[in-house]
């Protein structure tokens, strides 16, 4: 590279600008600004925009040229921390801030300011109470089943056997599956004249079955596809738990004769707990957010029965124009994500550190 | 050789001197775990398997079906199949006797996979630069970095899109390739970062250290000892980026334009629209999309713990 010998920082400012060295970031910024100031008014839109386009790419160049071996880090990690920063971050914060304004994306009218009102009305809103009310049923009959199904198929699989590989696999493809094919599915399964559940019902009571029609039955034929999917999720967090128990244990044990019950808790529990736990969360995590399946199952229904509370944001945001009003409630949405995931985060480092000497 | 490297784990790119180590860390998980239990475990598995793996199975077989057939009652295990289905949803005819028409589907996976294949290549591309910063050089506040991450990505999508939405369209990139193609690097970088920095985190740093005192630059290092080492990775990390895009569908339904639509959008509004009794249609639709995808978990068995939770939890 240029950078042999370090420009000396006691140097006059307007000499550290001017300098026509690659490392000159300064001078390049300002470059880049006088430049984009000049050929903004002066030229066609369509050049000026390759202009300050190659202008910015002079900048770049010369802020990487600076950090080269100096902040390696920083400089590995510029462009994935300005992508996100771009493409989600400011992004966020802008809703952030228009959460506080009266807004709606199909009006021309510029946003007024209306101070937490928004929250207000959010907070104040039965509605959101009962989607709320809606999206915890289904998260604790989701998570429960999982985490209770995804554990027996974990025993099930735990031991070495002829053909296991390739029967794991058949349980592990629904979790690989999109919601929507999974959505799609269902419906058919689920489908009063045709569906093998209606069909496998009115073999023994020869009535045809219709369950999404009732509360519970549509909670009971989401929570069944969910849980279907995602079971195996937590089959293979715990089954990484059970093969990392050492077997000398399971020797001594046998040794001295201790029950099948004992064993379990004295010797596989402490193994698993922190894997079902990190499982524990992360579905719950995902369950929160439950929206695609209840989209493409039920839509909401019978009434709004089984509206989860992301499927009210996307109706507010995208039915009902509201945009400030759901950019609102999603924030109080996002924090309790944010919250949840940290919590994961934390358990999974502590887990990774204590795993790492052995 | 990034196949057989996918399927072997991640080990099998490994320079020559850590074979001894490999072969030392496979005896030791060896003497772990909870013993063989012969033939007749596989029985209650099988069954257990097959009963789990039926609705997957079921329509894959619906679409080899006639309409009729598909909609038989009792439902029919034994039929005489028929390829119309596949045929049909590429170009067929809307009304009983019209025109057949295209329906679009071959533009729809096109996109799909377009939109994937690039976004995961560009994603892959800046975050794995990005997880070799975090793991080798770290900054003040790396995990911090690391967490903020991670959280974007867990984010409910609905939330992220409300704000994108509206930038898009004031600038104009909804409904284009370069809009959505953007959105899914962001979706997919997170997950890239993670996945390789997991990776590069379990190399050995002998040989780097080695190279740096024999003089090799920091991009030489890069490029010519870790990179290498952790190609399984990387193919396993593209896999499982190029499944959770191909199966995205919230960004997909808001943001794609007629012409950008990906599958799972085009599969949601047949489900509705005028194939909504055909049944066998759906089903071959459904099939031609999930037979990428059961291929691929397939050759991702190894990595699957570490793909699912993006890296967080290695084994």
């Amino acid at each position: 590279m240029t950078t042999t010998t370090d420009f000396p920082d006691s140097a006059p400012l307007l000499q550290r600008l001017t300098a026509l060295r690659w490392d000159n970031w300064r001078g390049g910024l300002l470059v880049f600004l006088v430049g984009m100031a000049i050929a903004i008014p002066l030229l066609p839109p369509a050049y000026s925009f390759y202009v300050s386009a190659a202008l910015a790419a002079l900048f770049a160049a010369t802020v990487i040229v600076n950090a080269w071996g100096r902040y390696t880090g920083g400089l590995l990690v510029a462009p994935a921390l300005a992508l996100l920063f771009v493409m989600n971050i400011f992004p966020l914060l802008w809703s952030f801030g228009l959460s506080f304004f009266s807004y709606r994306a199909n009006r021309a009218r510029a946003p007024t300011w209306v101070g937490l009102e928004n929250y207000a009305n959010v907070l104040n809103d039965s509605e959101i109470w009962d989607r709320l009310h809606n999206t915890l049923i289904l998260v604790i009959m989701t998570v429960t089943t999982q985490m209770i199904v995804g554990f027996l198929l974990a025993l099930l699989f735990s031991k070495q056997f002829p053909l296991r590989r390739f029967l794991l696999i058949l349980v592990l493809t629904p979790m690989m599956l999109s919601f929507v094919a999974v959505g799609a599915f269902f419906r058919y399964y689920y489908d009063p004249t045709f569906g093998l559940l209606s069909q496998a019902v009115r073999l023994i009571t020869g009535q045809p079955f219709i369950l999404m029609s009732t509360v519970w039955g549509s909670r009971i034929g989401i929570v069944f596809a969910d849980a279907w999917m995602w079971s195996p999720f937590v089959m293979l967090l715990v089954l990484a738990g059970l093969v990392s128990v050492p077997k000398y244990l399971y020797e001594a044990a046998a040794i001295d004769r201790v029950s099948q019950w004992r064993q379990f808790w004295s010797i596989t529990f402490p193994y698993i707990r922190g894997l079902m736990l990190l499982a524990l969360l992360f579905r719950t995590i995902e369950a929160f957010k439950l929206f695609d399946l209840v989209f493409l199952l039920t839509n909401g229904g019978p009434g709004t029965a089984t509206e989860t509370i992301a499927l009210r944001v996307y109706r507010i945001a995208f039915e009902n124009n509201k945009t400030s009003e759901s950019a609102a409630l999603a924030y109080i949405l996002l924090f309790t994500v944010i919250v949840l995931t940290n919590l994961y985060l934390y358990f999974a480092t502590q887990r990774a550190k204590e795993a790492a000497p052995s | 050789m990034t196949d057989t490297a996918a399927n072997s784990g991640n080990f099998s790119s490994v320079a020559t001197p850590f074979r001894q180590f490999i072969s030392a860390a496979q005896a030791r998980r060896s003497s772990r775990g909870v013993g063989d239990a012969g033939w007749g475990r596989t029985l209650g598995a099988a069954i257990v398997s097959i009963i789990y793996f039926f609705p997957v199975f079921w329509i894959i077989l619906t679409s080899f079906k006639t309409y009729e057939d598909a909609l038989a009652v009792p439902a029919k295990f034994f039929f005489t199949p028929t390829l119309d289905n596949f045929a049909q949803v590429f170009s067929r005819a809307y009304s009983a006797g019209g025109p057949v028409v295209n329906t679009g589907f071959a533009l729809y996976f096109f996109n799909s996979l377009f939109i994937s294949g690039v976004s995961v290549l560009l994603a892959l591309a800046i975050g794995t630069v990005a997880a070799f910063g975090f793991s080798r050089y770290p900054l003040k506040g790396n995990d911090t970095y690391l967490f903020m991450i991670l959280t974007t990505r867990m984010l409910p999508a609905i939330v992220v899109i409300i704000p994108i939405f509206i930038m898009f369209r004031v600038t104009h990139l909804a409904g284009t390739y370069a809009g959505i193609i953007a959105l899914y690097t962001m979706f997919n970088l997170p997950f890239a970062i993670w996945m390789m920095k997991s990776f590069f985190d379990e190399l050995a740093l002998d040989v780097e250290d080695a190279a740096r005192l024999d003089g090799s630059s920091d991009v030489r290092v890069f490029f010519k000892i870790c990179l290498p080492q952790v190609l399984a990775g990387l193919a396993a990390t593209a896999v499982f980026g190029l499944i959770l895009t191909w199966n995205e569908f919230l960004f997909a339904l808001l943001l794609s334009g007629v012409e950008t639509r990906t599958v799972p959008v085009a599969m949601s509004q047949t489900i509705g629209g005028d194939i909504g009794v055909r049944w066998g249609l759906l089903a071959a639709i459904e099939t031609l999309f999930l037979i990428p995808v059961i291929i691929v978990t397939f050759a991702l068995q190894n990595q699957l713990l570490r793909g699912v939770t993006f890296g967080t939890i290695k084994r």
